[in-house]
């Protein structure tokens, strides 16, 4: 069990002029699945990207905190694992060398045994030699959550986890975010009744507009 | 180790795809050839084989070393480095594959100098040496920094060069008249001033860009 929280301080983002949410306060408990829904263009992957450290807010703070102590923004990406349809892994290597590459990148050991059972609980044990240039939308999607799940991540999200994936493959996706949400905090962004029905908490960011515009 | 393992991805990556050495071996053919062409039988003086030299060597770099980024960019890959290292880790990793390449790059293109240019006579090496290893890091470190600018702006191409000048043109007129030295068989003791401008300039640009690098590499 982690003890991983992620604190929302009054966070507002604007894309030029385009206001795109407006003082989200928020706390993130471990041991829970969160869903963050809304409309298109509401805000969910800018949301959820600012939550992963990838683009800045335009103000506020996203404080991550392990075992109550406050994470370096510059460590962040060593306790998160990250799904999402505009992440793309490198074509030119096979799906096995990606993650030893990546393994490698982040300062840890590659570790193998981890790696073919999370292959063989995606489906992919088989293929994981061949170049990621040859696999479909629906296994990059699959090999995604390997990618994110390798390194024992202690926060994990997942953006449209469902996109490309058949039902053999959502299946698989739903079980590893209820077994991940037992222990590990998770997030999902989507908009999907499925997705969100495995979640502890949905917040919708069009009522979450609607309630700071009244 | 995270930064040479980065490193270790791309020069990898590189020998699939050949994004950029391809690219490189066009250039400083077409060029050198080009300049052969243009000269014919006509006899040039030394100090111009050496001016010549640099201006090569600029214009491959610009052709070959905003790869290191614009390639992630273009892949959509820029994402997933985010999401495994730090960008101190990416800054240094994608140097240390630009300054391998720019030596590789360099040293060809001075062998070929060497061969193919009679009036390129070097009198002192060990001078054209430090030039030579000094200006390679200035290059590699300022073309990796401006790699990093372009890489997130939509007109990649034409930014590269535009903003290069300016940031390059006191590397590369001190290496000329390092290299004129070098030609003129002038020690390395009197060629002092110009070999502390280089080592300076190594490094002003070297914290500047790991400095500058964290608020250019997240949006």
């Amino acid at each position: 069990m982690t003890e991983y929280t992620v604190e929302l301080n009054n966070l507002v983002k604007y894309f030029g002029r385009r206001l795109i949410f407006d003082g989200i306060d928020f706390t993130f408990s471990p041991q829970h699945v969160y869903g963050i829904s809304g409309p298109n263009g509401s805000g969910k992957s800018t949301l959820v990207k600012i939550i992963a450290d990838l683009i800045s807010p335009t103000r506020g703070k996203v404080i991550h905190k392990y075992g109550g102590k406050v994470i370096d923004v510059d460590l962040i990406h060593n306790h998160l694992g990250f799904v999402s349809p505009y992440l793309f892994l490198y074509d030119e290597f096979t799906a096995e060398e990606n993650l030893i590459h990546f393994a490698g990148i982040r300062g840890i050991k590659f570790n193998k045994e981890r790696s073919n059972f999370l292959f063989g609980e995606l489906n992919l044990y088989d293929r994981r030699k061949d170049l990621v240039r040859a696999y479909s939308s629906g296994m990059k999607q699959r090999l995604k959550f390997i990618f994110a799940l390798l390194h024992e991540p202690q926060i994990i999200i997942l953006d449209e986890p469902t996109s490309n994936l058949d039902n053999a493959g959502k299946e698989i996706a739903y079980r590893l975010i209820t077994n991940e949400g037992k222990n590990n905090l998770v997030i999902v962004a989507s908009n999907e009744d499925l997705d969100l029905s495995l979640c502890n908490k949905v917040i919708d960011l069009e009522k979450f507009k609607k309630q700071i515009e009244t | 180790m995270k930064a040479y393992t980065l490193f270790k991805k791309d020069w990898q990556s590189e020998l699939r795809t050949r994004y950029a050495i391809n690219a490189l071996a066009m250039f400083i053919l077409v060029t050198i050839s080009v300049i052969m062409f243009s000269i014919g039988s006509e006899k040039i003086t030394e100090y111009l084989t050496g001016g010549l030299l640099w201006v090569v060597i600029f214009f491959s770099a610009m052709s070959g070393l905003s790869r290191a980024f614009v390639s992630e960019e273009e892949r959509g890959t820029t994402m997933t480095l985010q999401l495994i290292a730090s960008p101190s880790t990416i800054f240094s990793g994608k140097l240390i594959f630009n300054l391998i390449l720019v030596f590789l790059m360099n040293f060809v293109i001075t062998i070929l100098f060497l061969v193919l240019f009679p009036s390129f006579i070097i009198k002192n090496f060990a001078l054209f040496a430090i030039a030579f290893i000094l200006g390679n890091i200035g290059i590699a470190v300022s073309s990796t920094i401006i790699a990093a600018i372009i890489s997130k702006a939509s007109s990649k191409g034409t930014l590269y060069p535009v903003l290069s000048f300016p940031i390059l043109l006191p590397l590369i007129l001190t290496l000329l008249e390092l290299t004129k030295f070098s030609m003129d068989g002038n020690s390395i003791y009197s060629s002092y001033v110009e070999i502390a401008v280089l080592i300076c300039y190594d490094v002003i640009m070297l914290t500047a860009s790991y400095l500058l690098f964290d608020f250019i590499w997240k949006e």
